[in-house]
């Protein structure tokens, strides 16, 4: 551990703590600017006609009444504590809700991850940096599989393997329901992983290091595997921790089409009650995941390429 | 469909030799190529101007007796749980699709222009502050801003726009910031400045336009994208309300009768795939022919 190393990782800490705190800080007042009284969204709405007095005992319990830099003061005290308050529909913390939701939602985007980069992976290895039909086809199987919107391939796949052919599962909370969802969310983002995998293996094809290795005897394959695919790796890796966080996005589109388990399903049963601390915690969480997502592709990324080791944070 | 514009290193790009001779680039495959996207999506803009022109029944007409008519001569795409005709739904949503894709696109290229041409030009602080803002949106990855917008003011085609608008600004901000930078770095700007023109000038008439030029291609892929967020949304149930026919509420309805009317959802979902796959295509080429273009 030297001083830099630590200066890096306190520095990345701080800003990370920075980024969230800002997020807060955006959703606190979003959340104030709507219109509408928040007690009577607690009671059900209007339409459930609340007496006044319940109406003004919810705002003294909640205090909504509270100057907004009091509230703000109290929301950023619940935040550090881990307490994101109570949700109106559920009438249970937030926090109880989101840890018992997040983990679902984690195991599909994880797995969707790994299927993205296993594609990538085949569809460089095998097709990039080729001439003729074979390089053509992998650039337009990418092109086709990153433009697949989750609505639409969830759809195909649902129908094609679990209602025509019965092969899997419609509804499974078990591994083989994972496989349909995961297939979905992972299948475009392996496209575009591929698109910028590819264009780097192109790149690195070209550099001296890999006529030096072929002239020493190394096999194509073994150049290719060994050799430039760690270069190529690099900018996917880079975007890892971005499409970590499009996936959690996705998640919200699949876990509706699987009727799947998951944040994104409470996510849109909150938007559609407008059930505001639940929707904020969610989105919280979704930031919080997204920041570490980042730094660990950062840190993936000095793995795979030991010179970063100098550079990275020197800059930033 | 995951994508418009991920926080990539900003790094200089080297510029790639040719790749294709100039005969390959006259083959008739390559010009189907341009064709085929190019007839996909004049027959989309089409249908958003003049349905009538091609829509072979009212898009509105219920007839009960032949709700969940699987896909036919009389009815192409089949018929929805109303007996509606879902081809004609289809040529009817492309208008408020499309009005959603455009508008959602407008609003977040004016709030990056705003963010971009601020960061690019106003000096350290200013560039610093809008790296982080941008920083900050990208924290809200996806159509998750979108719905923390529709949460707070309410489900409609407005919200639905705006929010897709606002989603897609981070992206555009930040390379309209990068391209506003290099440009104001430029000689010929220097050259404008040296000759004397008003700022107002220069701003207006040198740095805007060549500051935008490249993205008109990051525009054309970014329409395709705003309507696929849009579609998502309207997927979930939220924007457009039934009747009205639109992509993402045609999307809507038919998720609820997936196992017994599968093409519902599925021929919305190919137009909407086959559109955005030929803007990606014509985007493309129209980046590759400016490329080459820079290169002479």
């Amino acid at each position: 551990m030297n001083v830099v190393l630590i200066r890096r990782i306190l520095t990345t800490i701080a800003s990370a703590a920075l980024l969230l705190w800002a997020v807060a800080t955006i959703v606190f007042f979003l959340q104030h600017l709507v219109p509408g009284d928040p007690a009577m969204a607690i009671l059900g709405g209007a339409s459930a006609n609340p007496p006044e007095e319940t109406l003004q005992a919810i705002r003294d319990q909640y205090g909504f009444e509270d100057p907004l830099l009091v509230q703000y003061g109290a929301f950023l005290t619940g935040l550090v504590q881990l307490d994101l308050g109570e949700s109106y529909t559920m009438k249970q913390p937030v926090t109880a809700i989101v840890s018992e939701q997040i983990l679902p939602t984690l195991q599909l985007t994880g797995a969707a991850l790994a299927i993205a980069w296993a594609l990538a992976i085949t569809l460089t290895l095998l097709t990039a940096g080729r001439r003729g039909w074979l390089g053509r086809l992998g650039a337009g199987i990418e092109v086709v599989f990153a433009a697949l919107p989750h609505f639409w391939l969830g759809v195909v796949l649902l129908v094609v393997f679990a209602v025509v052919l019965q092969w899997l599962p419609v509804v499974d909370d078990g591994p083989l329901g994972l496989v349909l969802p995961a297939l979905t969310l992972g299948i475009p983002l392996g496209g575009f992983l591929a698109q910028v995998t590819r264009d780097e293996f192109d790149v690195a094809l070209r550099q001296p290091f890999v006529l030096s290795a072929l002239s020493r005897g190394a096999r194509t394959a073994d150049v290719r595997f060994r050799q430039v695919l760690r270069h190529a790796a690099l900018p996917g890796i880079a975007l890892s921790g971005w499409g970590l966080g499009s996936l959690i996005s996705g998640a919200v589109v699949v876990e509706v089409i699987f009727s799947r388990q998951g944040i994104g399903q409470v996510l849109v049963a909150a938007v559609n009650a407008q059930d505001l601390p639940l929707v904020i915690g969610v989105t919280f969480v979704v930031a919080l995941v997204y920041v570490i997502a980042n730094i660990l592709s950062d840190a993936a990324s000095v793995l795979v390429d030991p010179r970063l080791r100098h550079t990275i944070g020197a800059t930033s | 469909m995951t994508t418009l514009a991920p926080p990539l290193p900003e790094v200089e790009k080297p510029a790639a030799p040719p790749l294709r001779t100039a005969r390959s680039s006259r083959s008739p495959l390559r010009h189907l190529g341009v064709a085929l996207p190019g007839a996909v999506v004049g027959a989309v803009v089409l249908a958003a101007l003049a349905p009538g022109l091609l829509a072979p029944q009212d898009p509105l007409e219920i007839s009960l007796s032949e709700s969940f008519a699987p896909p036919s001569a009389e009815h192409l795409f089949g018929t929805d749980q109303s007996g509606r005709d879902v081809f004609s739904r289809v040529i009817h949503g492309a208008r408020q699709s499309l009005l959603i894709g455009l508008g959602a696109t407008a609003i977040g290229l004016l709030g990056a222009m705003v963010l971009g041409l601020a960061g690019g030009l106003g000096g350290r602080l200013a560039d610093g502050a809008v790296t982080r803002v941008i920083e900050i949106l990208y924290a809200f990855p996806g159509i998750l801003l979108a719905l923390i917008l529709i949460a707070v003011y309410g489900n409609s085609a407005l919200t639905q726009m705006v929010a897709v608008g606002l989603a897609t600004m981070p992206g555009y901000a930040r390379m309209v910031r990068s391209q506003v930078l290099v440009v104001r770095r430029s000689a010929y700007v220097e050259a404008a400045r040296t000759l004397g023109h008003p700022p107002a000038r220069i701003l207006l008439r040198t740095l805007l336009p060549n500051a935008f030029r490249p993205l008109t291609v990051l525009i054309t892929l970014g329409v395709g994208q705003a309507v696929v967020w849009a579609a998502a949304l309207g997927f979930l149930g939220m924007g457009v309300q039934p009747p009205t026919a639109e992509w993402g509420a045609m999307l809507n309805a038919g998720r609820h009768y997936i196992q017994q009317a599968w093409w519902m959802d599925f021929f919305p979902g190919v137009t909407i795939v086959l559109f955005t796959l030929s803007l990606t295509v014509l985007g493309r080429r129209l980046q590759q022919s400016t490329d080459a273009g820079a290169l002479r």
